[in-house]
């Protein structure tokens, strides 16, 4: 990880450049997902009838639930980079955590949701999805599972960047003079937010 | 944050916008719940785009940043249109 390097070398620190980086990375993750939207755009377009009707499988409360966990921790997590420039360290590290629970909860959210999906027999590659649907439906689900999954990827891979800058907080690498990990590690976790506020009406809300 | 100036957002901001961020998310959860037929889908997307504004500009703190980084990442969001418009452009006239 680059940050991690940027710690082990004092001299070469440089909370600018880490910050450009971090940003040129999140354009990427930005035109990966964009992708990914252009495609079902384009799947909607070509089948409206097929994507409205399996929208209404998607639950709308746990869509919401799962917006509004992640909203709260993208405020907490912005609010621990406010605490370590304060030089409230303890309160930094007790927010960072707080916000990987919160993500953890996400993730135990989007494992029920998707175990309701499987238990209706609705999974890629599955009979009833390659029996009775039609090809939009196989369609939506398809981008469905693609979407959130990797964007549930994302929420893991943020949570294993918190472990880091925690890491980083308690051994004193992260400091109120030094403070890209957390900086960038909030970067990142705002991405997975942002990215979800578009997934969330895209499959839940609109029918 | 921005450069050698440490510009410390308060606690308070960050409240104020997430507040505002959960308002955005429960009117875009009743819009798109009315029958608005066509503008559903522009309803939502247009809760969606203020909501990742307020995402980039205070959690984000771009709102703070050096003017090259707001204009890099308008860049990418203008790529990212471009993409769409003429990915559109394509299958409406084919």
């Amino acid at each position: 990880m680059e940050h991690a390097h940027h710690v082990e070398h004092p001299d070469m620190y440089d909370a600018e450049s880490s910050k450009v980086g971090m940003w040129l990375f999140i354009f990427t993750e930005l035109l990966l997902f964009g992708a990914l939207f252009v495609i079902y755009a384009v799947y909607r377009y070509m089948n409206p009838e097929a994507f409205h009707l399996a929208g209404e499988e998607l639950n709308r409360v746990i869509g919401t639930v799962n917006t509004v966990i992640l909203l709260i921790s993208s405020m907490t997590i912005a609010m621990a980079t406010t605490a370590l420039q304060k030089g409230q360290r303890n309160v930094a590290i007790a927010l960072v955590s707080v916000t990987f629970v919160i993500g953890l909860a996400f993730l135990v959210n989007k494992y029920f949701e998707w175990g309701v999906k499987f238990s209706h027999g609705i999974w890629p590659g599955s009979e009833h999805m390659m029996n009775e649907m039609s090809h939009g439906e196989v369609l939506f689900f398809g981008l469905y599972f693609v979407m959130t999954g990797l964007h549930a990827l994302h929420i893991i891979i943020g949570m294993a960047i918190m472990v880091f800058a925690v890491r980083g907080l308690v051994r004193g690498k992260v400091h109120p003079d030094r403070p890209s990990l957390l900086d960038n590690c909030g970067l990142y976790w705002h991405l997975v937010d942002l990215i979800w506020i578009f997934l969330f009406p895209l499959f839940y809300l609109i029918h | 944050m921005s450069g050698e100036k440490h510009h410390i957002v308060p606690y308070r901001l960050y409240f104020v916008v997430l507040i505002a961020l959960l308002a955005l998310t429960f009117a875009s959860v009743w819009i798109t719940s009315i029958e608005l037929r066509d503008y559903t889908v522009a309803a939502a997307l247009l809760f969606a785009i203020v909501k990742s504004y307020l995402v980039l500009n205070y959690f984000m703190h771009l709102k703070y940043d050096k003017p090259y980084i707001k204009i890099m990442v308008g860049f990418v969001f203008a790529i990212f249109l471009v993409m769409i418009v003429i990915t559109f452009l394509d299958y409406l006239y084919r």
